[in-house]
């Protein structure tokens, strides 16, 4: 090449300087507060999940990579981070790391790599994991315990759910205070339980616009209308609406899981159906269903609508009719 | 005063700043100018000169018989040096006429002023504008003289002029607009006339304040209304203005005609008003020379044929780091791969980059942002895998032919994936095939 040709490339010259990595980045950075929250809470029990999910995540994406001759550098564009993270956070502080790795392991390569890696996979990652840990040992994913921080008076190592559910906690008057719930001294999954540290990191991703804010809203939305019509018709039976809100997964869940980009819509119209969708499943289960929780199976079963809400409710082209003869 | 604006777009960095001030320039003709034959969409013109022929300036040198055409004519005056292929800044050599500048600009005899311009008939006023070789300045080079020929059964109402200049760093319409004012509304004028329209909207993007005032000013003289739209891009795009100014949508696939509408950017007004009124066929336009790559931004008024490298140097020369010569804005600009490629009418700005490496590509993660940002409601991401994947029926349906290819899809892209360019040749694939139906 002479020293007088220039570059030659395709318009646009000009490119936003936002990135992949610094998507991600930022939502690990999001995690944060409430990392810290858990590592407050429980300890080094919580230590010990949030390594080896980490340690198994990475080690089972290097290994895909590596075997699909795929860029080795694609391990740090922070994916399989959030991955690991999301899922040590989802987990009771008892479980044993082996299942952890275990659950690492699933999550990576059923959920995100056999799909075609990042950007291909249907589901959450870490939801896979968490889904599959659940139904594959139930006993210790079930098992709780009270946060080491935790003053002793709490009795009880159900979770506020299993409490809600399970012992009738509404009509004996011993539900979870909101205030427990609110900054997280309460049993749980590790990451799930301080809803102000969530928040905080949520706020920022918001206001960055890393996520779509129209998913948490329609989520909270919905879920407040359900349980709110039951509060309201029974108030000695049914938890308030804001108990639903606060409680186990539904923070972390609304702004960190449900808000995936990859597994969920991209246009507005169906980002309404799914988080809508998502916050009545959720309603239901912890309602009527069999299991105390349901944030989990929502997302789940609306992510696998994903792929049909995008080809289903396409944006209007500009000079398109509106009712096509 | 509230702002017009479309739906969606983005905001890219300005730049307008090293340029908005700098009164336009005449850029000195240099000794010998380059004329593509073909500097328009549509059909090339035909060659009417012959070596080391004698020439006027504003002499016509090609013209086309097909109305989807443009004359082409001498930009100084002088002898033809040569008329065989030569870079072109579309990327393929194109016929053109090389000529030795005399330095005399000897003005063809025939070209004369008209007394009272707003007389003439709507006809009379085309066929000036048809001769002048006048085409859409903005950068698209459509044909003026078809653009303000309205088909019998669309009636026309509105004139737009489009003082929008939505590209980032390009300033030269800003300039025209400063201090040119009156031109352009005179032009806009004839060209009311030529269509038969009512009404002239002038939109001026809000952060062109000055040149809003100005024209508000003047307007009251010129019966046209002046509107202060938003400033976001691609607020100039020419579907996106006519919703912004009026609310009408053009529908999929048709053309400003069909609601009752003429967009002409504001150069070209000026243009009309040269043509039909002094004489003067388009032989000069006015462009922004700027970029980080450039040593003195300018905006100048430089002859048709003028090498980039002459403006090049008379703008103090390029960096050390300039590795990208854009022919256009930064949105839409085509890059260039030499200095050797003559100005043509379709040149609104030559910039010259210190561009960074490009950023590594990534996979889809359906971020959504491409969508939420298309001014036309399309879906890149999605077009962009149907044409990947060869689904040419589906690219089609979900409206690949609507892209106007401004790529705020690709600038908002975490990814930094080629969406514009997946999606052009998408377009490419789907006229070809639909060519080779019909033949």
């Amino acid at each position: 090449m002479s020293e007088n040709t220039f570059i030659i490339q395709s318009s646009p010259h000009y490119l936003d300087k936002d990135s992949v990595p610094k998507i991600m980045y930022t939502v690990i950075f999001a995690l944060l507060p409430a990392v810290a929250a858990s590592l407050y809470f429980f300890g080094l029990r919580a230590v010990g999940l949030y390594v080896s999910c980490l340690v198994a995540c990475l080690a089972t994406e290097a290994i895909f990579l590596l075997v699909r001759k795929k860029p080795i550098q694609s391990l740090w564009d922070g994916s399989v981070v959030i991955t690991g993270l999301l899922l040590a956070m989802t987990l009771p502080p008892t479980l044993s790391l082996e299942l952890a790795v275990i659950g690492s392991v699933v999550a990576v390569a059923i959920g995100k790599q056999v799909f075609g890696g990042l950007g291909h996979n249907i589901f959450n990652p870490a939801l896979v994991g968490r889904a599959f840990l659940q139904t594959a040992f139930p006993v210790a994913m079930t098992t709780w315990l009270p946060p080491t921080a935790l003053s002793i008076d709490t009795a009880t190592y159900a979770t506020p759910l299993a409490n809600l559910k399970f012992q009738e906690a509404v009509v004996h008057g011993t539900l979870t205070p909101i205030k427990q719930l609110f900054w997280g001294n309460t049993g749980g999954c590790i990451g799930e339980t301080s809803a102000i540290a969530l928040l905080v990191g949520a706020i920022l991703l918001i206001a960055k616009k890393t996520i779509d804010w129209r998913i948490p809203a329609g989520i909270i939305l919905a879920l407040t209308a359900f349980t709110g019509i039951f509060w309201l018709a029974a108030p000695d039976q049914y938890a308030s609406p804001l108990f639903h809100i606060l409680a186990g997964g539904l923070v972390i869940g609304a702004f960190f899981m449900a808000t995936d980009m990859v597994t969920s819509p991209i246009y507005s119209k169906s980002t309404w159906i799914y988080a809508l969708g998502i916050g009545i499943m959720v309603g239901l289960v912890r309602l009527f269903g069999g299991f105390p929780e349901g944030v989990m199976y929502a997302i789940l079963f609306m992510n696998t609508l994903v792929p049909l809400l995008n080809r289903t409710f396409r944006p209007r082209i500009l000079g398109e009719r509106r009712n096509p003869a | 005063m509230k702002t017009k604006t479309f739906p969606r777009g983005i905001h890219p960095p300005e730049g307008k700043k090293p340029t908005a001030e700098k009164e336009l320039e005449f850029l000195p003709p240099p000794e010998k100018v380059i004329i593509p034959l073909h500097q328009h969409f549509g059909n090339p013109a035909e060659v009417l000169v012959k070596k080391g022929e004698d020439v006027y300036l504003g002499q016509k040198i090609g013209e086309s018989t097909s109305l989807f055409s443009a004359c082409v004519h001498a930009s100084v005056s002088g002898k033809v040096l040569s008329i065989d292929g030569h870079n072109h800044p579309l990327g393929k050599p194109v016929l053109s006429v090389t000529l030795a500048n005399d330095g005399e600009d000897r003005i063809h005899p025939d070209l004369k002023e008209t007394e009272d311009p707003f007389s003439l008939d709507p006809d009379r006023i085309r066929h000036k504008v048809k001769d002048a070789g006048i085409v859409g300045l903005g950068g698209a080079a459509f044909p003026t003289a078809v653009k303000i020929t309205p088909p019998k059964d669309k009636p026309i109402d509105i004139v737009i002029i489009n003082g929008c200049e939505c590209e980032p760093v390009l300033t030269a319409d800003y300039r025209l607009m400063m201090e040119y004012p009156d031109e352009i509304l005179k032009g806009a004028e004839l060209v009311r006339i030529a269509t038969g329209a009512d009404r002239i909207l002038v939109g001026i993007e809000d952060n062109k304040r000055k040149a809003f005032e100005l024209f508000q000013q003047k307007a009251a003289t010129y019966s046209a209304e002046v509107f202060l739209v938003k400033t976001k891009y691609p607020q100039g795009a020419e579907k996106n203005l006519i919703y912004a100014l009026l609310g009408r949508e053009v529908q999929r696939g048709g053309l400003p005609f069909d609601v009752g509408v003429v967009v002409q950017n504001v150069g070209t007004a000026k243009a009309v008003w040269d043509a039909v009124k002094k004489g003067k066929p388009l032989y000069e336009r006015a462009l922004t020379v700027s970029g980080n790559g450039i040593r003195e931004p300018k905006n100048l008024i430089a002859r048709i044929g003028t090498p980039f490298q002459v403006v090049a140097d008379f703008c103090g020369g390029l960096s050390e780091e300039a590795n990208m010569i854009i022919m256009g804005g930064p949105m839409m600009g085509l890059s260039q791969w030499v200095l050797d490629v003559p100005v043509v009418k379709g040149t609104s700005g030559i910039l010259a980059l210190a561009s960074p490496k490009p950023a590594a590509e990534f996979t889809c993660i359906r971020c959504g942002r491409c969508v939420e940002h298309c001014p036309m409601g399309l879906v890149p991401t999605q077009l962009m895998k149907y044409v990947k994947y060869n689904q040419l029926t589906q690219a089609e349906n979900w409206g690949a032919l609507d892209c106007v290819e401004c790529g705020s899809c690709q600038y908002s892209c975490p990814a930094k994936i080629p969406l514009v360019h997946w999606i052009r040749l998408g377009k490419n694939q789907i006229m070809s095939q639909r060519r080779k139906k019909s033949a």
